[in-house]
């Protein structure tokens, strides 16, 4: 049993519901990355996903994107970032989970990428850019290495192919909200809460929604019918304004952001 | 290296399998929000392809449309200069839009009305394949969108404003490096949003599956003409055929239809920028390593990390750190060789080809003719050599003037972009 699979465990036991902030690594340093993660665990949140910069990433929008960008400006490399999550893991807090780029493990080699993150405590990998046919070797590590590869469904995905994908996915199963890439988004589709529903009926794993989720009012709208909810780039444009205020500034506001998701999540 | 004719055989026929695969090479990485699309567009293209109205509808538009087939040119003067070799030119540079692009885009474009798709997406490095990817929208009723880098909108403005006078919109891409690479990125975020109605017209051989075979596919009518041409015209086959890679769409369709013959030497002739040095040069089958980029597994340049790295070319159309997954297929299966050319012998190519036959090369183009008058000086007279001119230069003429800091008359021309 992986982390993840406790922290499901637990909350379905209670009846409660996961918030999983998403942060990229080495925005606007590493260090900072390191804070940030001590405080979301600080206000409560349940897991957390770390942003691997990546020079190419065609699933997100101009608020990450320009986060990874930064990042790799700054030289950010995967041995500093694995380095940092190493620190921070002596200390038991929530779980980590790396949003990395599949180019990237690849390079590394696949073994030689999950024993490294594995080693500096995270518990699972979303690899946004490998679909099913093409995750069978990755997935077979992570299997022998119990360490949790997160596999996504989206709206376009026809539903006996989110049971194959459900049956391969591990930790828990991400439902992409929207056709499009990442991004705040005002209003999310009609159809969202009647399809994670239907795949939370057909699958064990815990279900969680990411993409365009940034208010307090989708929190409290969506958690009823998920098992978390993942927020992005509303907390990636905040950790933007890094640049131009007091770390700790920016840090009590993300602080204080998600202790408003956290509290409509509870709120029902 | 030689290779028999068997394993030249396996070459051609068993690529690539269901999954996308040349070998180890190609795939389909990208987001599961494409899948679906992607999956449907197998389908459609496998049908569109044993349709003999589609085929036939696609041939007719080739000819009155396009000007096929292109001449097989034989540069007598070049020849002469280079005192080899003889060297021929396959023109894609006659074709409407002058270059290869039109071949693939026109069959694309009827591709999207088959399956229903009311709405194209291109990116575009040169603007040529923005320019053929614009013609085949307005010759077809379809609303028009290309991705360019910032970067080529300057080097390539001629270009900008023929996609604007053919009613496409032109949206400059700032990210990045500002050039192809981030183009391709752009397109493919926007498909992410609109793939239900739209159908992202892939520019060259790269991609997830099934762009690369696609794309082959619609331009293998080049080394079709070529080879049937050179037996007309010349009673055999080539010695050798050259052709520039980028993406590697021109290679892939002058090659493809020569892999069987294994008489028939290949060069694929890369971007060799201003040197060998990290970011000097965009020649990722010379000096890159197999990776990810843009849902395909295939040679590209880049760090330790999985990075891209940034290149260079003088040339837009070849100034992209990947290349399409078949063209590692053939470097790794020895069948094809694979060779850099820098600016200044492109340049220098680029001149002679003006000064001896009356044609102005696109820059893309000049680096394979640099290789073949390299290839030709040191042959003998009757053997031929065979070079795909992908396209013209006159979209290059006001970024050579720059570089040889000579003022045009073109001010207002690029401001319109
Ligand atoms: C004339 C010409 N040749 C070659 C290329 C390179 O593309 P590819 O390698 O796909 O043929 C381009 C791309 O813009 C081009 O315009």
């Amino acid at each position: 049993m992986s982390l993840i699979d406790d922290l499901f465990a637990r909350l379905r036991t209670s009846g409660e519901k996961a918030l999983m902030p998403f942060v990229t690594a080495g925005d606007p340093d590493i260090a900072f990355t390191g804070r940030i993660l001590a405080e979301l665990d600080r206000r409560g949140c349940h897991l957390a996903e770390v942003g691997i910069p990546y020079s190419d990433p065609i699933a997100d929008g101009p608020v990450i994107q320009s986060s990874y960008t930064r990042a790799l400006d700054r030289s950010t490399t995967l041995e500093q970032i694995l380095a940092m999550l190493q620190t921070r893991s002596s200390s038991n807090g929530m779980p980590i989970v790396t949003m990395v780029s599949f180019s990237i493990v690849l390079r590394w080699g696949l073994e030689r990428y999950i024993e490294n993150a594995k080693a500096a405590g995270v518990s699972g990998a979303i690899v946004p850019d490998l679909p099913l046919e093409e995750s069978a070797a990755l997935a077979e590590i992570c299997r022998r290495e119990d360490f949790s590869l997160i596999q996504l469904v989206t709206p376009t995905t026809p539903r006996d192919r989110a049971l194959q994908i459900a049956e391969t996915s591990t930790g828990f199963l991400y439902y992409v909200s929207v056709t499009g890439i990442t991004g705040e988004r005002n209003d999310l589709p009609p159809d969202l809460i009647d399809t994670v529903g239907w795949l939370r009926e057909q699958t064990p794993l815990p279900v969680c929604i990411g993409f365009g989720i940034s208010r307090a009012a989708h929190v409290q709208q969506l958690a009823p019918v998920a098992d978390g909810l993942i927020v992005g780039s509303a907390i990636v444009r905040r950790i933007a304004t890094a640049a131009q205020n007091p770390p700790d500034a920016v840090l009590e506001d993300v602080g204080g952001y998600v202790g408003e998701l956290l509290a409509a999540l509870n709120e029902r | 290296m030689t290779i028999s004719g068997n394993q030249t055989a396996k070459l051609a026929a068993n690529v690539p399998t269901d999954q996308g695969r040349f070998g180890d090479f190609g795939g389909r990485y990208v987001p599961e929000t494409l899948t679906r699309a992607l999956d449907e567009l197998v389908v459609e293209y496998e049908a569109a392809r044993n349709d003999p109205k589609f085929q036939a509808e696609l041939t007719e538009l080739l000819r009155s449309f396009v000007g096929r087939p292109s001449p097989l040119y034989y540069a007598e003067r070049l020849t002469a200069r280079c005192g080899g070799s003889q060297i021929w030119f396959k023109r894609e540079d006659l074709n409407h839009t002058g270059a290869h692009k039109i071949n693939n885009t026109l069959g694309q474009a009827l591709l999207t009305i088959r399956m229903g798709k009311s709405r194209v997406i291109a990116e575009t490095g040169a603007g040529q394949h923005g320019v053929a990817t614009a013609t085949a929208c307005a010759r077809f009723g379809l609303p028009c969108i290309v991705y360019m880098g910032e970067e080529d909108v300057r080097r390539q403005a001629p270009n900008v404003f023929s996609m604007k006078l053919l009613g496409a919109e032109v949206r400059a891409v700032s990210s990045g490096s500002r050039t192809l690479r981030d183009a391709i990125n752009e397109a493919m975020r926007d498909w992410m949003s609109s793939v239900e109605s739209t159908h992202y017209i892939i520019g060259s051989v790269v991609g997830p599956h099934p762009f690369p075979m696609m794309v082959r596919d619609f331009q293998s009518i080049i080394g079709t003409e070529a080879r049937q041409q050179c037996l007309a015209q010349l009673g055999r086959l080539p010695d050798r055929v050259v052709a520039c890679v980028g993406g590697g769409s021109n290679a892939a369709g002058m090659f493809y239809p020569f892999i069987n013959d294994p008489g028939v030497h290949l060069t694929g002739v890369e971007a060799g920028g201003l040197g060998a040095g990290c970011g000097e040069h965009a020649s990722p089958l010379t000096y890159g390593d197999p990776g990810v980029l843009h849902g395909s597994y295939s040679y590209v340049m880049q760090d330790n990390d999985g990075q891209t790295s940034d290149v260079h070319s003088i040339s837009a159309g070849l100034d992209y750190p990947g290349v399409g997954p078949e063209h590692s297929y053939w470097k790794n299966a020895g069948r094809v060789e694979y060779k850099t050319c820098e600016d200044r012998d492109a340049l220098k190519a680029f001149d002679a080809v003006a000064a001896c036959e009356g044609i102005l090369p696109a820059l893309e183009s000049s680096h394979a003719v640099s290789q073949a008058m390299k290839i030709a000086s040191t042959g003998c007279h009757d053997e031929i050599v065979v070079v795909c001119l992908s396209g013209r230069g006159d979209k290059d003429a006001s970024e050579i003037a720059r570089l040889r800091d000579v003022q045009l008359g073109l001010d207002e021309a690029s401001h319109e972009t």
